[in-house]
């Protein structure tokens, strides 16, 4: 970690020997291209970096990376990289899920890596759909997919990634688009806040949920449906004519048209993105009436899991020496000097 | 257990027909200590020398109602001058501090046997309480036995009354008078205890020294009292010679400390640091307590969410070159099962401890069974082999652990180390053994790059079939690894059909070649050939060893055959059972290593069977071994014995241990059965 010559790789540096086996013109391709451009500009040796996933179709992401990569059980990806981190804190972690892996069968132990804080970068493929079983509505599927397994129609409300994440103590909650040319400094940013980073991506799946996100995905309604966060920025979109403003009253955000670029007379608040509870009120705008909150919606760091134990850890065994034999030999104990009953 | 150093000869035996072993059980109210005397006893008689087994019976609510039937804690231990491998069939001394406690365990006195009261608590409240229309002290009812009954608790206010103490905090100082009462009768030096008083109350010396007062007044009152000089047989001392042992270093273990042990042992031999996955559950946790406090052993602990994570992350830090250990009980092992797959998919060492208890489900919690060898050997979807190892004793269980790690690591492998809730929270003797004497099996982490061309082969195997371990982190090393089938060698993606047959094939053919390197099966008691051969696995050790004996004893052709290795079983264990007239198979389930015996060997193993949540008692195997012998039925069923511990209104429980004294060191969250 200390090594101060610059680490020169390419993109190319970190592609495998295996065939992508995705669905032609799955989103994964472009989250895959976006990592593999963004590791370069990390400055980080390949050998150092471990991709960690669970079961689904994003989860076959390590085999494609030139990196360590431990392709898991479903939803155990987080509890095996706490495993990786505290074994060797060195390593640089990324765990890759799914919505149905990170937010259904695996989010008890998202919740938990969350809260803990362990320094690693989680990126949530979120395709509101089972891929690679085939179709059926997954945990964040909005109400009324059809699928195979409703084929009337869900009827259970979604679970919103971002909202559990805070909810769960996370100290960094960023969101991206698969093709979006940003995804590569959302990313980056995640890997440079040291910390539990998590990262929800919109990932479009071609076959079973084709232009779900189209809503604010297209080219047409991107700029009026998107806000690309910037911390100290004000919270402007649709070329900056529209933005957040907090109504007072309800203590909530509203949408306020700018004119003239005069966006501090238009009450349009600046993003401080270690303000908690802006943030939840970020992650909770209703998409209809709001556009889609991108970027690092939240960034507050704090110790992390893995530090905290190597500390304790230190501190626990400070002055004592590691005597096997007198571990084994420690509480009351007696002497037999010799076989003292004959017969 | 641990001390005997040899078998006595026939002749030895009948030249001491005297009882060469006492069985005491203490019991009293769960809030009375009775965990914590029988503990400290219990060292004070290793300390004298005598060999020893416990059992420990306490409720599960952890604050039970006070002086009713289900919240009767108590404490057997079986001590003697000969090797003592039970926790004893039947108790001759009952100390009984409350009306309930008499009530749950006095049938289970042998006729003629010595009932210590308490009678300071036959009031009529805990009268009712334990159910009594008549105070069983007064009415005639105790005839069958001795009985010595005198006011503890007025007897302890008046020892500890020059401390001003509350009555509340005085009567909890009762537990000390009935053990210095106890010391007293069996010739047990109090130093000890006095100094395990004064290191567990370090911050109070005013309870040091009431606690030591009431430990002398007990005493005191044993050797003054006239009491008993008129009745045949009363309170009198009783003197056992220590038992024959070995020369040699030696103190009490139970078996949670010593896995604990033996893992950590384990990891310095194989020159691997520990990482630890934990979910608290019963009868498991005391492992991980025990496990948190010893970082300066470079283990790393962690309290995972759930068991799943526990054993994932512990998969996960053996990937990243630690020793991962997991450890639970059956829902919990369950649960993990997944995840076991995965550590044998992905050919990581791994070691989980399954502490078995009653199942299925949430079963008994703090009752001992067996019922865990199927999921050992079975337990997984797809062909899922996996060594098992169980260990006999809290004392075997040290070197069970080694030998666990010693295959983990040595073979890439999962392995799981079965002990049972009997076995984790007993105590008995053990002789510290030298670890010098034990041959490291470093790991050899592979950190080479291969030759410039030539391909890094994640699955390439040794002679035994092992994969190399690689760390990440390692330059030139990089590959993945995960739960689909692997291409041999490459380890990539390989859904082949000649693949997947080759790839089911090494993994069985790596843990069967592991029968190769694990001791061949002994006779452990006996010799080839006999006319019957009586096999047993886990902690039916003890009663069947003790019965074996005692019919050797009187001349019975029969043999004893105790397996550790239960996957892969050892070489000429097939051949060894063919050479021997019956097969009797003891089991605290309804017939599983039965069936894997049958399965292996074709042999006719037959099943000896109880599930009452009680260990075997000697007696119980001597008569289904004179029945084989005499022409009847071999095997059968064993059926619960109202009698024994734990017993049948003693509740569930919590599976604390509370037998502190015992622990590596003291633990901050075990005073509830202190008196202060």
């Amino acid at each position: 970690m200390n090594d101060m010559t610059a680490i020169v790789t390419k993109p190319k540096d970190w592609e495998t020997d295996q065939e992508v086996r995705w669905c032609p013109g799955c989103g994964d391709y472009a989250v895959l291209k976006a990592v593999q451009r963004t590791m370069p500009e990390l400055g980080v040796k390949p050998e150092n970096t471990v991709f960690v996933s669970g079961i689904g179709c994003s989860s076959r992401f390590p085999y494609y990376m030139e990196t360590y990569g431990f392709h898991t059980i479903h939803g155990r990806a987080p509890a095996v990289a706490t495993g990786v981190k505290l074994a060797n804190p060195e390593l640089d972690v990324w765990i890759i899920t799914g919505d149905g892996d990170a937010l259904s069968i695996g989010g008890n132990h998202t919740m938990h890596l969350l809260r803990r804080n362990l320094d690693c970068q989680v990126l949530l493929f979120n395709n509101e759909i089972y891929g690679l079983t085939k179709g059926q509505y997954s945990p964040t599927s909005r109400v009324g997919t059809r699928s195979p397994s409703t084929p009337f129609g869900s009827v259970d409300r979604p679970a919103n990634p971002c909202a559990f994440a805070l909810g769960s103590g996370a100290r960094f909650v960023a969101r991206g688009i698969d093709v979006h040319k940003n995804l590569v400094s959302v990313l980056k940013a995640a890997h440079a806040h040291k910390g539990a980073s998590f990262v929800e991506i919109y990932q479009n799946c071609i076959v079973y949920n084709d232009d779900v996100f189209a809503g604010f995905t297209d080219k047409k309604a991107a700029p009026a449906k998107q806000l690309w966060l910037e911390n100290g920025k004000p919270m402007l979109f649709d070329g900056g004519a529209k933005g957040l403003a907090l109504d007072t009253a309800a203590l909530t955000l509203k949408v306020v048209d700018v004119e003239g670029g005069d966006w501090a007379g238009a009450g349009v608040i600046v993003h401080d993105e270690t303000n908690r509870s802006v943030a939840h009120m970020l992650v909770e705008m209703p998409s209809d009436a709001f556009p889609v909150a991108l970027g690092v919606l939240y960034r507050s760091p704090a110790p992390t899991f893995e530090s905290a134990v190597v500390a304790q850890n230190a501190q626990a065994a400070k002055g004592k020496t590691a005597d096997l034999q007198k571990l084994i030999s420690a509480g009351q104990t007696w002497q037999v000097e010799k076989e003292p009953h004959t017969i | 257990m641990a001390t005997a150093a040899r078998e006595l000869t026939p002749r030895e035996a009948s030249a001491h027909p005297v009882p060469e072993s006492i069985v005491v059980r203490f019991a009293g109210d769960s809030g009375d200590g009775m965990q914590l005397t029988g503990g400290q006893f219990t060292l004070s008689t290793a300390l004298a020398g005598n060999d020893l087994a416990t059992f420990p019976d306490f409720p599960a609510e952890i604050r039970a109602p006070q002086g009713t039937l289900f919240g009767v804690s108590a404490f057997q231990i079986n001590f003697g001058s000969t090797a003592i491998e039970t926790a004893g069939d039947q108790p001759d001394v009952l100390i009984a501090m409350n009306p309930a406690g008499l009530k749950v365990n006095v049938e289970a006195l042998k006729p003629g046997g010595l009932i210590i009261a308490d009678e300071g608590e036959f009031n009529e409240r805990n009268l009712a309480k334990a159910k009594y229309a008549a105070n069983p002290l007064t009415d005639g009812s105790l005839a069958r036995w001795q009985l010595m009954s005198f006011n503890i608790s007025q007897l302890t206010m008046d020892a500890v009354k020059p401390f001003g103490l509350g009555n509340k905090e005085a009567l909890r100082c009762k537990n000390m008078w009935t053990l210095g009462l106890a010391l007293w009768m069996f010739d047990r030096s109090r130093e000890p205890i006095v100094d395990w008083l004064k290191a567990k109350f370090a911050k109070s010396p005013l309870l040091v020294e009431a606690n030591v007062a009431a430990l002398n007044a007990g005493h005191a009152f044993g050797e003054t009292a006239e009491i008993g000089s008129d009745v045949a047989g009363g309170l009198k001392q009783h003197a056992l010679a220590p038992a024959p042992s070995e020369p040699g270093l030696y103190r009490t273990v139970t078996g949670a400390e010593s896995i604990s042990l033996g893992l950590v042992a384990g990891s310095k031999l194989a020159e691997v640091d520990m990482f630890f996955g934990g979910y608290p559950i019963t009868p498991a946790s005391a492992i991980l307590h025990h496990l948190s406090r010893l970082k300066e052993y470079g283990v790393t602990t962690f309290q995972a969410e759930d068991e799943i994570a526990a054993v994932a992350s512990a998969i996960g830090a053996s990937y990243a070159g630690k020793l991962g250990v997991t450890s639970s009980s059956g829902p919990g092992i369950a649960l993990k099962g997944e995840a076991i797959g995965l550590a044998i998919m992905t050919e990581l060492p791994l070691v989980i401890v399954n502490s078995q208890r009653g199942g299925p489900s949430t079963g008994l919690p703090t009752k001992t069974e067996q019922s865990d060898l199927y999921q050992a050997v079975y337990g997984r979807n797809g062909d899922a082999p996996m060594p098992v190892i169980a260990a006999r004793s809290p004392a075997d269980a040290f070197d069970c652990a080694i030998e666990a790690v010693r295959i983990a690591t040595q073979f890439m492998t999962p392995v799981m180390l079965l002990t049972d809730g009997y076995i984790a929270n007993a105590a008995e003797p053990w002789k510290v053994p030298d670890m010098a004497g034990y041959a490291p099996f470093p790991v050899a982490f592979r950190e080479d790059a291969p030759a410039e061309g030539e391909a890094f082969l994640p699955y390439g195997r040794d002679a035994k079939g092992a994969r190399p371990w690689v760390k990440p982190g390692t330059p030139g090393l990089l590959h993945r690894i995960g739960g689909i089938e692997k291409q041999q060698g490459t380890g990539n993606i390989d859904y082949a059909p000649e693949n997947h047959q080759a790839m089911t094939d090494a993994r069985r053919d790596k843990v069967d070649g592991i029968a190769a390197h694990i001791p061949l099966q002994e006779v452990t008691l006996g010799e080839e050939g006999s006319k019957l051969v009586v096999v047993g696995w886990g902690s039916t050790f003890g009663p069947i060893h003790q019965a074996v004996r005692r019919l050797r004893a009187r001349g019975r052709d029969v043999s004893h055959v105790h397996i550790r290795h239960i996957w892969p079983l050892p070489a000429n264990l097939g051949d060894l059972l063919r050479s021997y007239g019956k097969i009797l198979v003891p089991e605290m389930n309804t017939g599983q290593l039965k069936t894997v015996l049958r399965d292996q060997f074709l042999v006719d193993a037959r099943p000896l069977n109880k599930v009452s949540g009680q260990p075997f008692r000697i007696a119980e195997i001597e008569a289904a071994i004179e029945q084989a012998l005499g022409g009847g039925a071999v095997g059968g069923e064993v059926h619960a014995d109202t009698t024994q511990l734990p017993g049948p209104v003693a509740g569930l429980d919590d599976g604390q241990n509370v037998t502190d004294g015992l622990a590596l060191t003291p633990g901050p969250n075990d005073n509830q059965d202190f008196a202060a």
